[in-house]
Formats: C-alpha cells, sequence, structure tokens
C-alpha cells in the first residue's frame, strides 16, 4: 500500500494587484488567483507533473506547498501533519526542498560549489566535524555525477556547464536527505542531450532514496516519461489530473485534448492545419464566473458560463473539471 | 537560380585564448519558398550560420573563409553601404525573446512604421498604413497599431516582430528559436504563421532551433550541426526515419514520444561538445561516439551525398556493411 507523503486540499494563492490611487480609493482592489483550489496527493517516492501553459499557476503552486509564499487558504498536510500556519518549519524545510529553472539564479556566484552543496548542512547543524562535512559534500556531488568531487570542490558557478550546475543544484537540494523536491522546470534550460543525465539523477534518487517530486514542466511528453500523475493546470486551477498514460492516451478534458493536439511529435509531418485553441488565455485577475476554461473551450454551452463545474471521477484517481465528461461518455 | 548559397563557410571569433571555430566549413542551399530548419546544441554555431548570413557578427566576429551567394550575389564583393540595403530587402532575422526588444515607450505600430520610413523611405503616412498592413497579415486588428508592447500579450508580441521582419518584404526569413520560451499553444500559432506567410508570399526559411520535435511538421529539409559544422542534412524523412549519423541517431534518441509503447528515459549522450578554440582532429564527434574507429580521431569525413540530397559526413559511410 502506498504510504501518502503530501495532500494538498483545496490550496489558495490570492494575490491582491497595486491599482492606481484613483482606482484604489473607489471600489474594491483588484484579486489575481494565481492558484485557485488546488488538490493532489503524491506518494512516498512517486512523481506528480504540473504541466500547463504560462501563468497557469504551476510556481505558485510549489512555493505555497514549501510555504514560500503566503497560502490564501486551504491544506498542505506533509508527513500526516498540517504545514498552513505551522509556526515552526524547521524539520519541514530540511525534507522538502525546492530546484529552480535556472541554476545560475539561485546559485550564489560568488561562492564555490562546495560550500553551496554543503551550505544546508551547516544551516541546520547536522555537522559535527570538518571531515564529517566534506565527506557529506564529496558523496553528494559524486551522487550527482560530479566526479571526481576534487574538480568541483573550488570552482564557481559560472566555471561549469549549465547541466554542472543544475546538477550542483540537485546535489545541493539533496544533501539534507528530503522527502520531497519541488523541481521548477528544472531542464527547460538545458539541451536535450544533457536533459536526460539530469532526468536519469533524479529518477535514480527515487529509486534509491524513495524521494518524491513535484514535477513542473510545460513539457507534456517529458511528463508523460517520468511522471506517476499528470495534473493539468489552466488559470489555477487542475483541469484534469490521472496516470501519465491516463493523461496522455485517455484523456476526456478539452484543454488536455488541445495540448495533446498541438504537441509536436518528433518526426511527425503535419497533414493537416494545426488545431489552435480559438482566443487568448484570459487575466488571471479576471473574474470568471463559470469553468475556468470556458471562454476558449470548443465544447463550451450554457452551463459551462454559469455554473463552476466539479471534478467528476471517470475512472479511479482520474478527475475531470469538466461540464461535458458525462455527456460524452454516454456519446462514446 | 537558388535563393541562397553557403559554400564552405568559415566564421570565427578572436579572443585572447585564440580563434573560436565557430562555423568551420559549413555547407548548404535553399530555393525561393523553401524551409530549412537548422538543429543542433548549444553553442554548435547556429547562431553564427545565421549572423554570417545577414551581416550582423557582433565584434570579434569575422568570416574567414568561403562563400555567400544571395539570387547569386556574392556578399563579399559589396560594399558596407549595399550590404545595409540588401539586409532588410534580401534577409530579415527574428531572434529569440525578440518580443521583449519593442521599445517600452513607443507604439508598436510606430516601431514598424519606423523601420519601413528608414528602409523603404515610405513617408510617414505610408509607413503607418503599411505597419496596420502588416499587423492584418500576422493576424493582429489593425487598429491595435497604437497600442504599446505592454497592452500586447507575449504571443502578440512576437507576432508583431514578425510583421517588423516582414516590413521589408524579404526573400529570406530567419527564425533563431522564435518559439522558444512560448507556451506550446502559441508555439503553434508562430509555426503556422510563418508557414503561411512562407507559402503566400514564397518566402526561404531557416528555422533555427535545439528542439528536433518542431522540425517534422515546420520544414522541408534539415541540417543537424555539430561544433561548427553540419554532420548530417537531408529531407525530414531522411532525417528522422533513415538518419545515417551516430550523432543523429544519439539525438533523435534523446527525445521522448508518447507514441512508443516504453516509457524508458533515452541514454542522452554522454560527454560534452569539444573546445572549438582547439576542436579534436578527424571527426568531431569522435570522443562521444559509440561507432568509432582509427580514422575517426584522424581524418576529417567528407560531406558525403548518400542518396539525392543526403548528406553525412562520417567515416562510416564507406565501410556501412560492417556496422548494420
Ligand atoms: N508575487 C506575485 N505577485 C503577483 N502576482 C503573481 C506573483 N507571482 C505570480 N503571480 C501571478 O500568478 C499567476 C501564476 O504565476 P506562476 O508563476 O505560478 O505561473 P507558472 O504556471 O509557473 O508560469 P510559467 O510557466 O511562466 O513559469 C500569474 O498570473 C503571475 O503573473
Ligand atoms: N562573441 C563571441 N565571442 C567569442 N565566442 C563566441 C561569440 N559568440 C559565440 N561564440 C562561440 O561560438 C560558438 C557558437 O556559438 P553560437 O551562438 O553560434 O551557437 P548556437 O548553436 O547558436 O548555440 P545556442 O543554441 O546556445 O544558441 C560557441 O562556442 C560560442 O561560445
Ligand atoms: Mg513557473
Ligand atoms: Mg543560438
Amino acid at each position: 500500500m502506498a504510504e501518502k507523503l503530501l495532500e494538498v486540499k483545496d490550496l489558495k494563492v490570492y494575490f491582491e494587484m497595486k491599482k492606481g490611487l484613483a482606482k484604489s480609493l473607489f471600489g474594491k482592489p483588484e484579486i489575481l488567483k494565481a492558484v485557485d483550489g488546488v488538490s493532489f496527493t503524491i506518494n512516498k517516492g512517486e512523481i506528480l507533473s504540473l504541466v500547463g501553459e504560462s501563468g497557469s499557476g504551476k510556481t505558485t503552486t510549489a512555493k505555497a506547498i514549501l510555504q514560500l509564499v503566503p497560502v490564501t487558504g486551504g491544506s498542505v498536510v506533509f508527513n500526516g501533519e498540517e504545514i498552513v500556519g505551522k509556526s515552526d518549519l524547521t524539520e519541514f524545510r530540511k525534507k522538502a526542498q525546492m530546484i529552480y529553472q535556472d541554476p545560475y539564479q539561485s546559485l550564489n556566484p560568488r561562492q564555490y560549489i562546495s560550500d553551496i552543496v554543503g551550505e544546508p548542512l551547516e544551516v541546520n547543524g547536522l555537522v559535527s566535524t570538518l571531515e564529517e562535512r566534506d565527506a557529506k559534500i564529496k558523496e553528494a556531488l559524486e551522487e550527482a555525477s560530479l566526479i571526481p568531487a576534487e574538480d568541483y570542490w573550488f570552482r564557481r558557478p559560472f566555471e561549469l556547464s549549465g547541466g554542472q550546475r543544475q546538477r550542483a543544484a540537485i546535489a545541493g537540494s539533496l544533501i539534507l536527505k528530503p522527502d520531497l523536491v519541488a523541481a521548477d522546470e528544472p531542464v527547460s534550460m538545458l539541451d536535450a542531450s544533457i536533459r536526460t543525465g539530469i532526468i536519469d539523477l533524479m529518477l535514480k534518487q527515487r529509486d534509491m532514496k524513495g524521494v518524491a517530486y513535484l514535477f513542473i514542466t510545460h513539457d507534456l511528453s517529458l511528463a508523460w516519461l517520468i511522471s506517476d500523475k499528470i495534473a493539468i493546470m489552466y488559470l489555477g486551477k487542475i483541469m484534469e489530473i490521472g496516470t501519465a498514460q491516463e493523461i496522455v492516451h485517455e484523456s476526456r478534458h478539452p484543454y488536455s485534448k488541445a495540448l495533446l493536439d498541438i504537441m509536436p511529435i518528433p518526426g511527425k509531418t503535419l497533414t493537416e492545419k494545426r488545431k489552435i485553441l480559438q482566443g487568448e488565455t484570459p487575466n488571471a485577475s479576471a473574474d470568471i464566473k463559470g469553468c475556468k476554461f470556458c471562454g476558449r473551450c470548443p465544447l463550451a454551452t450554457e452551463i459551462c458560463f454559469e455554473e463552476e463545474p466539479t471534478y467528476k471521477e471517470v475512472s479511479p484517481g482520474h478527475l475531470v473539471y469538466c461540464h461535458k465528461v458525462e455527456e460524452e461518455k454516454t456519446s462514446d | 537560380m537558388k535563393l541562397l548559397e553557403v559554400n564552405d563557410l568559415k566564421t570565427y571569433f578572436k579572443t585572447s585564448k585564440g580563434y573560436v571555430r565557430a562555423v568551420d566549413g559549413v555547407t548548404f542551399s535553399l530555393d525561393h519558398g523553401e524551409c530549412l530548419g537548422l538543429v543542433g546544441e548549444s553553442g554548435c554555431g547556429k547562431t553564427t550560420t545565421a549572423l554570417s548570413i545577414t551581416r550582423l557578427l557582433p565584434k570579434g566576429g569575422e568570416v574567414k573563409g568561403g562563400q555567400i551567394f544571395l539570387e547569386g550575389v556574392d556578399y563579399a564583393t559589396l560594399t558596407d553601404k549595399e550590404i545595409e540595403d540588401h539586409r532588410w530587402e534580401d534577409v530579415s532575422i527574428i531572434f529569440q525573446g525578440a518580443m521583449n526588444a519593442f521599445n517600452p515607450v513607443k507604439k508598436v505600430g510606430w516601431q514598424i512604421a519606423e523601420a519601413c520610413i528608414r528602409h523603404k523611405g515610405m513617408t510617414k503616412d505610408e509607413a503607418w498604413k503599411r505597419a496596420g498592413e502588416l499587423f492584418e497579415l500576422v493576424g493582429i486588428p489593425a487598429e491595435r497599431v497604437t497600442q504599446y508592447p505592454h497592452e500586447f500579450s507575449g504571443g502578440m508580441k512576437q507576432r508583431a516582430m514578425i510583421a517588423m521582419a516582414l516590413a521589408c518584404d524579404p526573400k529570406l526569413i530567419i527564425g533563431d528559436e522564435p518559439t522558444t520560451a512560448l507556451d506550446v499553444m502559441i508555439q503553434a500559432q508562430i509555426l503556422e504563421l510563418l508557414e503561411d506567410l512562407r507559402k503566400k508570399l514564397n518566402m526561404g526559411m531557416i528555422l533555427i532551433t535545439h528542439d528536433l520535435s518542431i522540425l517534422g511538421e515546420t520544414c522541408d529539409k534539415i541540417a543537424v550541426m555539430y561544433a561548427g559544422r553540419i554532420a548530417e542534412m537531408g529531407t525530414v524523412d531522411d532525417i528522422f526515419n533513415h538518419p545515417a549519423h551516430p550523432y543523429t541517431k544519439a539525438l533523435l534518441a534523446c527525445f521522448p514520444n508518447i507514441y512508443s509503447n516504453e516509457r524508458t528515459v533515452p541514454e542522452g549522450i554522454p560527454g560534452i561538445p569539444p573546445d572549438l578554440i582547439d576542436p579534436p582532429e578527424g571527426c568531431r564527434f569522435c570522443p562521444r561516439c559509440k561507432c568509432a574507429f582509427e580514422a575517426c580521431s584522424k581524418e576529417t569525413p567528407e560531406f558525403k551525398e548518400i542518396s539525392e540530397g543526403h548528406f553525412v559526413s562520417c567515416h562510416l559511410m564507406g565501410k556501412e556493411e560492417n556496422h548494420g
């Protein structure tokens, strides 16, 4: 039986937008709903990918789980414990880490790689002797395939390639042996040839140490390759969530289907025009009454503009946020 | 006559450590209305090839050898003034993240109109009108010419940038990672637009990317670059279905395909591309190649046509029997 590591329920993150003085004196402030009711669970050693367009709230979801942005509502239970509102996050911070898209921005350019990787040990007072510290750093570097570790010890971030920098960032995030790593587009800036090495490294940590990942990407084929579950996000909401296979080969939501239709496939030539969704994604501060996707949905009818859909479970664990799924089911 | 012919092009950058041989013997050609995809790892010389063709090389960069013919005209024989005129009328380039290149305090339409005034000698009224037409061409309502960049979404800004690139009716348009930072949906819109325009205006196009997956649906032919040279070039079918160079094969294997049944993480390509100041002897891919043998580290393989229009630079080509 899979053991639950993280349970996110109805998570909301709203940002209050600053407006011009005249506007803010009258009327209420504009609210940007970056994350608007997101729920999912991640079991120990599992990988859940968040996929969705720019601005759909992927990064904000990850940051909210890690308590790096103020949470407006909902709950985050980690290892059986409520994290939202908890005053002492020391233990949680050790067990839940984040990796960013551009390691160059997240790594201090003036520090040596060994100091960057070893910093969490000191911050958390986890080593008592220098030998112990160095041994742990060496192990972390070698696990990240920065071998021999001595070669990288006194280098600074700019003396590494993009792929090596991302390896160093991963080494630093894994040194505290976390249970969960939120990886925010960790390979989007890397070449395909280097990408797979990084993915391989992350998967090894899962296999050997049971690390679970919240993996953020806009590349659906990559999500399919590595994930247990995939959640498709649009405007702060999960449109559909299911196993990688269900989302990619049995998707039910019109938005997931549109993404799959438009996804470039290596070597595929086009026989017809691309099926591009009409219109543009509304601003995240727009007030949408019905379904978040109604404005662009090819199947939308009156009800979609009036009422917000609920999640329908089309098969165990495969949830779809759409008024139309049941109709579709009977017509299948 | 071919629209573009690039012949043994060599472009080097002068640095304190020596010459970086960013492009080191590249040969290809392009017809009117044709699209070539230029693909390869970061640093292999894609942008440098494009900048050599458009004569936009930064300081330190120099064409050291070879020729570039545009409709038969050898660029090296032109004066700087002639090149300046040619550049806008013949060749236009769209850069990655170009959408952020608009001046935030000037109206988008005016920035396009200015280009028309400068390079086509239009009057102000003509130029505004032209900007409106160009907007329509890329699918933005003409009345939006008076808006500022911040009033446009990312995808619209990229479209407007394409409109700007079309201002002088170029015969050749080069997109250097034109969709790399964009969402799949917007990427599809932009690729569709470029394709429509190419057909409508019979423009030649070079699409530079490191994302192989978009090339099948966009290009007629593909050139795979490695360390300053073309490893393999051919039709979309040649490259995807009959790749011959070990590098092409390895690169293709890096892209997951949701229609394959197995979800196994590809191997990737071990090692890193060579230093272009002091590249290895022989084939430049040799140190990372699984099929390398004696000749590979000694002699530069020739760029051989193995079937019509399908070129491969690899010593295995003479020797296939042994390496089925
Ligand atoms: N600190 C903030 N203040 C105000 N708005 C914010 C803040 N952070 C994010 N947003 C807004 O919240 C929405 C979601 O942003 P988020 O960065 O989570 O999206 P994303 O899915 O990660 O996008 P991308 O793929 O571009 O990284 C966007 O509209 C964004 O502009
Ligand atoms: N101004 C410069 N001075 C010195 N070397 C340079 C300069 N510009 C590029 N180079 C080098 O030339 C080589 C080719 O660079 P180029 O930008 O053409 O690669 P690219 O294929 O476009 O890569 P990317 O996918 O990262 O854009 C690289 O090794 C690069 O470091
Ligand atoms: Mg993000
Ligand atoms: Mg480039």
